[in-house]
């Protein structure tokens, strides 16, 4: 390419822009790095920095390096609990999404072609109304002990006695569950785009019922998908805040809610620090080992 | 292919009910004619929409959300326009790190980002300031911005810029002339993508934002925490109007598809 701009006419040319001056593309990247490093890194490192601080209810941050925060993290019980019901909440809402989304989105890849972009879009759209309104839904439909889902739920016979939804694991699971169910879909769908619709029906014409097809052919080739999906929405879930502190309340605390109260009402910054570096640590150790074992894993699909 | 069977179907009904029903119920509470949550079963009225009017808060947390999402967006496009070229057109060591540092933030839990931005702005004396607000939602719209405009610029046809140049174009009048009107559909997204994506946070945003700076999500969150009345469903329902009025620019401009496939990766 830079040979066709050399031979251009007389003009002075603007350099051959692709194996040009190596230092064009840092020159164009630069303000945008400038931002990053000034504004996300060095932030960062302080956070990091601050977890290590100490604090007193007097005499506020003390810009010192011990080990404190981490000690109390490690040995008070309530932090167990508390990171314990975090990974647990986010572990039952990555499975909630993965069984109900993946099929889900097969029928939707099934669909004839308007009802298919029709129905993609209902699923998808939610995913960029606010999380805020979609968590309130739920408070209304959970509602106290007579709520629109309770008297569902009773008269469909599925349960005698109103369940407990506000407050409690099981409510905040089922709206998460909902908010980050167009980014399972969406991962299986993306699946689904690369299946070859002609080897479902080689399957069927040597013979294979509809059972063997799901187990044989459409399930190992959307399961990188499902993974995929997973690994977006446990991480998702694992550091969520507004549905865990509307659904959840003040007393059933997740790792980003208790955070938020470190830093808003107890004002322990150096201990509200520390919770959040451990949150991201085990989120990337989790997202970058289970990424590694499924490309290993499923090493022909991603080739 | 085989076509969706009748226990398909049923499930595929369910499953897109028990999605849209959170979203329809906010949407008719809002419309009750009763001073209390209810479904509007005796007609509808628009009491609880006039009600805002009287709760300045959340009409200046308007105010402060929309330009803020204008704003912010506005600015991590004019960031990422040059970097989406570096990109798109450079072979260069280190690139894949940068766009790795660009998509960062989608990485990290917005919980840290917010705890790292208000010790940061705090330290440098920023703390609780619009614009301590304004950058920080730079850096977090930031890879929506480039993905959509990196996407522009890849799939680019270059020979007209050739041709350009071999007229006499150069640097700034070939971008302002042939680079950014090629690229323009997918800059035009990413501004709404990222413009969305600002007016929604809250988990990042509400530990920055002051009582003077709070935006309409942090509003409505720390209203709820206190109590649910129809006055914060009517609220919400012109949220999910607003954001409505972006999807269709967007599906206008660039196909929703493409948007959304775009966002699937948002957690990596």
């Amino acid at each position: 390419m830079s040979a066709m701009v050399d031979t251009a006419p007389a003009h002075p040319v603007a350099p051959a822009r692709d194996e040009g001056r190596a230092s064009a593309p840092w020159a164009l990247a630069a303000p945008a790095l400038m931002l990053f490093l000034g504004v996300l890194v060095i932030p960062l490192a302080m956070t990091v920095l601050l977890s290590f601080h100490d604090w007193g209810q007097y005499k506020g941050i003390e810009p010192v390096l011990i080990l404190k925060n981490w000690h109390e993290i490690a040995t008070d019980p309530y932090y167990l609990e508390m990171f314990g019901r975090t990974f647990r909440i986010a572990l039952l809402t990555t499975l909630i999404t993965a069984v109900l989304g993946a099929p889900e989105a097969y029928i939707l890849n099934r669909m004839a072609g308007p009802w298919k972009s029709f129905f993609l879009l209902v699923i998808l759209g939610p995913l960029l109304i606010s999380v805020v309104a979609r968590t309130l839904g739920w408070a209304l439909l959970f509602g106290g002990n007579n709520g629109l889902v309770n008297k569902l739920l009773m008269s469909l016979g599925l349960i005698d006695a109103p369940l407990p939804f506000m407050f409690t694991e099981t409510g905040v699971v089922v709206a998460l569950a909902h908010v980050m169910m167009p980014f399972m879909v969406l991962s299986v769908w993306a699946a689904l785009q690369r299946l070859d619709p002609q080897i479902e029906n080689a399957a069927t014409s040597l013979g294979a019922g509809s059972f063997t097809i799901m187990r044989r052919i459409i399930m190992p080739q959307i399961m990188p998908g499902v993974l995929a999906g997973a690994i977006i929405v446990f991480s998702l879930s694992a550091s969520a805040f507004a549905t865990p502190a509307i659904i959840g309340g003040r007393r059933l605390k997740v790792a980003a809610t208790l955070a938020y109260d470190e830093f808003l009402n107890t004002l322990n910054w150096p201990l509200g620090a520390a919770v959040a570096v451990l949150l991201l640590v085990a989120l990337v150790l989790i997202v970058v080992g289970s990424n590694a074992l499924i490309e290993r894993r499923y090493a022909e699909v991603f080739r | 292919m085989r076509r969706n069977g009748p226990l398909a179907l049923t499930f595929h009904a369910i499953f897109v009910i028990v999605m849209l029903a959170p979203i329809a119920v906010v949407c008719l509470v809002a419309f009750t004619p009763e001073g209390y949550l209810s479904l509007p079963t005796n007609g509808f009225s628009l009491r609880w929409f006039r009600a805002i009017a009287n709760y300045p808060e959340f009409v200046r947390a308007f105010w402060v959300s929309l330009g803020l999402g204008a704003l912010s967006s506005l600015m991590a496009l004019l960031f990422a326009i040059p970097a989406a070229l570096a990109i798109a057109r450079y072979k260069f060591r280190g690139r894949d790190t940068l766009a790795a540092l660009f998509q960062s933030p989608l990485m990290i839990p917005h919980v840290v980002l917010g705890i790292a931005f208000l010790r940061f702005f705090t330290a440098i004396g920023m703390g609780g300031t619009f614009g301590a607000l304004l950058v920080a939602h730079v850096i977090v719209v930031f890879p929506f911005a480039l993905r959509l405009t990196l996407a522009a610029a890849t799939g680019m046809d270059r020979s007209v810029e050739m041709a350009a140049i071999s007229l006499g174009a150069g640097g700034w009048t070939l971008f302002r002339r042939v680079t950014l009107p090629l690229i323009l559909p997918g800059v035009v997204s990413g501004w709404a993508l990222a413009f969305i994506q600002s007016f929604d946070d809250l988990t990042m945003t509400v530990f920055l934002a002051t009582p003077g700076t709070e935006t309409l999500p942090v509003r409505m969150f720390l209203y709820i925490q206190d109590n649910i009345d129809p006055l914060v469903t009517s609220v919400s329902a012109c949220v999910i109007a607003i954001t409505m009025a972006a999807l269709v620019l967007l599906d206008r401009f660039y196909g929703l598809d493409r948007v959304l496939a775009g966002k699937s990766d948002t957690g990596r």
